[in-house]
């Protein structure tokens, strides 16, 4: 069963085609790894996926709900209740400690529950830095902050840009390993990516290029590097 | 979390915040002195304006005004009334609907007597008047009233005489001009005589520059003993706080019974000259009282005029306040764009991420206007010394109003800061598109 299906997705910003005709399912559960050269349209299928924008035309379709149609306040719902969001720059609240950056999306989604919150750093490993500001915290750090945010109120996708762009090698491993248990655990992940090694986590890449999907990969299990390329899985635009 | 957020935006914004309270402290202190001025410009510009003179002037029914004013007693024509008003009516004026209007009020006895100095008599008109006198209303009220409080600016040579009674001997003013031709100064003794005669003590030599340097100013009761006229004066002077004429005064001091029963009771409760002059008609029998237009119109409009200038310069000050306030609240908003755009991005509705900032600046804004309030007591001070002479009165109706002000200016000041927020993009401040 698919939880989001992008459906003839084009994006304009006044000349320039962002996304052109793009056509894309996700599945309940996969773990799905966006690539592509700068300005190939990733961080416009991002927020387009993440309700923070809407298509100039296509449909998406999240957990079987139209989002084109919805208002602004009506997207901030399905944000809210469905979406968690992480970010290569972490956007945490300065003034606020690392609980209670996690605290703020319990806030705007229902109630807070402090220990709920300390529960979700534990499972990032930073419940004895619950009390430091972001200031206090080393990248790597603020990144399982940004992820502990992004769980705490359970959604049923979770959207990840960049998420080890800022870090060096030991705290991505320890990033990915996050990713890769609430993968296990069923949650449905995209991640947008530059980095070769994030992808190959994935069980599936799309390569975009010119707005355009290029090209998706698929992993095989059980080898380490290869992949093959799944030609019933190429989403051309064709129309284009 | 709300105040967890609050907390820390405001202490980690110190300095903007402080750039705030201190914009809403300056507007606040402003219209706080305007205000408690404005309550209280009515007395003060009224103590300046005593020297346009009275402006209500009550004569017995019947008798001419000609004589009420001091111009009509010039050469021969020194008024010798037939008609009089009744001395123990006086403290009634005290009654009236608009009693607190009547700032003061002297009444006279006229009349033209023999005035013996050291060497030389000449005949003069005298005037029998209260200097300062002190009686209780039947309202209860203790009242001091007389020409030294409504003729303060004569120049006086020598001190104030004191009304004294007839169990003493008596003490008055006289004219510059007829102490000249009595040859008498401050100390002197002169005799003053009509039907009988008694000495007064000058105490003081009185230059006005009008007519009043020509008389003679004696204690009522001693010119209503050389006159044989006990219990009477000749007219009333009084000086009132007056709201300015319009056509409905103007209408009702032509005919009062020409006006409908709810426009009757909209003058009467106005403090019209007219509906004041006509209020002491009702408590002074067989009384007429006349309005001197030209010092009541004049009075009522610098009394208009000044308060308007309050009023605009309180708008003034908080339009100032608020744009400044918006501007500093802009500048906060765009500097923490990303940290509303996360906001927004994790599901906090418009509403939610308005009230944030609406309590931020409304509370900060609080501080400022508390902090402008007790400033603006201390300018209040500083203007009524600087201008006035005296202390500005603190009003507590100006408390609600500085604070209903200041969120109106908060609020105001809001205003751009959320319509930047209302367009503010998540994917625009978190992703750069």
């Amino acid at each position: 069963m698919n939880i989001l299906e992008l459906k003839d997705i084009s994006m304009i910003y006044g000349q320039v085609r962002a996304l052109s005709n793009v056509c894309l399912s996700v599945g309940q559960g996969e773990w799905l790894a966006i690539m592509g050269p700068s300005g190939s349209g990733k961080t416009t299928m991002m927020n387009i996926i993440g309700c923070m924008d809407k298509p100039s035309s296509g449909s998406v379709l999240l957990d079987g709900e139209e989002l084109s149609k919805l208002t602004p306040s009506e997207l901030t719902a399905i944000r809210r209740d469905k979406i968690g969001l992480i970010f290569q720059q972490f956007h945490l609240i300065t003034y606020l400690t690392a609980l209670e950056n996690v605290m703020v999306a319990q806030y705007y989604h229902s109630m807070t529950d402090e220990k709920e919150a300390l529960l979700a750093l534990e499972r990032v490993g930073l419940a004895d830095r619950a009390k430091h500001l972001p200031s206090q915290l080393s990248g790597g750090e603020q990144q399982r902050v940004c992820i502990a945010r992004a769980l705490i109120n359970y959604p049923r996708l979770i959207l990840a840009d960049e998420p080890t762009g800022n870090l060096d090698e030991t705290n991505e491993r320890i990033v990915l390993n996050i990713l890769r248990g609430l993968h296990d655990a069923g949650t449905t992940i995209i991640v947008v990516t530059h980095d070769p090694e994030v992808a190959f986590e994935a069980d599936r890449t799309v390569y975009l290029e010119h707005g355009r999907v290029a090209d998706v990969v698929k992993k095989i299990e059980g080898t380490a590097a290869a992949c093959a390329s799944e030609a019933q899985d190429l989403v051309y635009a064709a129309k284009a | 979390m709300f105040f967890r957020m609050l907390t820390g935006a405001l202490l980690r914004q110190r300095g903007r915040m402080a750039m705030i309270a201190l914009t809403m402290a300056l507007g606040a202190s402003i219209s706080t002195a305007m205000l408690n001025v404005m309550f209280d410009v009515g007395d003060k510009v009224n103590q300046e304006l005593k020297s346009y003179g009275a402006n209500l002037v009550v004569v017995p029914r019947g008798a001419s005004i000609l004589g009420d004013l001091y111009g009509a007693a010039e050469g021969d024509e020194t008024p010798k009334p037939d008609k009089f008003l009744a001395e123990e009516e006086l403290p009634r004026i005290k009654t009236i609907f608009w009693a607190f209007n009547i700032v003061d009020f002297a009444p006279y006895l006229d009349t033209k007597a023999l005035i013996r100095g050291p060497g030389v008599t000449a005949e003069a008109p005298v005037a029998g008047t209260w200097f300062d006198k002190r009686f209780d209303a039947p309202t209860g009220e203790s009242v001091e009233t007389g020409i030294a409080r409504m003729k303060s600016w004569w120049d006086v040579k020598g001190s104030w005489a004191e009304d004294g009674s007839p169990c003493c001997e008596a003490s008055g003013m006289i004219g510059a001009n007829l102490a000249s031709k009595l040859g008498v100064g401050p100390g002197d003794k002169v005799f003053v005589s009509e039907k009988s005669e008694a000495p007064v003590t000058i105490k003081g030599v009185v230059n006005s520059g009008g007519a009043e340097d020509d008389w003679l100013f004696a204690p009522l009761w001693l010119v209503q003993g050389i006159s044989g006229r006990q219990g009477l004066v000749s007219r009333i002077e009084a000086s009132a706080l007056t709201t300015p004429e319009n056509d409905l005064a103007r209408r009702a001091a032509r005919d009062p019974n020409s006006l409908s029963r709810h426009e009757w009771d909209t003058w009467y409760c106005t403090a019209y000259i007219s509906s004041i002059a006509y209020q002491i008609e009702e408590v002074i029998s067989n009384s007429r009282a006349k309005p001197v237009l030209q010092v009541a119109e004049s009075e009522g409009a610098i009394l208009q005029k000044t308060q308007l200038l309050m009023l605009l310069l309180t708008a003034l000050s908080m339009a100032c306040a608020s744009l400044a306030i918006s501007n500093l609240v802009t500048a906060s908003v765009m500097e923490r764009s990303a940290e509303i755009g996360l906001i927004k991005a994790v599901g906090a509705s418009l509403f939610e991420v308005s009230s944030l900032i609406i309590t931020e600046t409304m509370i900060t804004a609080l501080v400022g206007g508390a902090a402008g309030y007790f400033a603006g007591m201390g300018f209040a001070q500083l203007i009524g010394h600087t201008v006035f002479g005296s202390a500005i009165a603190a009003r507590m109706v100006v408390i609600p109003l500085v604070a209903l002000l200041v969120i109106a200016v908060a609020v105001a000041g809001s205003l751009p800061a959320i319509r930047l927020i209302l367009s503010l993009r998540p994917a625009e401040v978190l992703h750069g598109r």
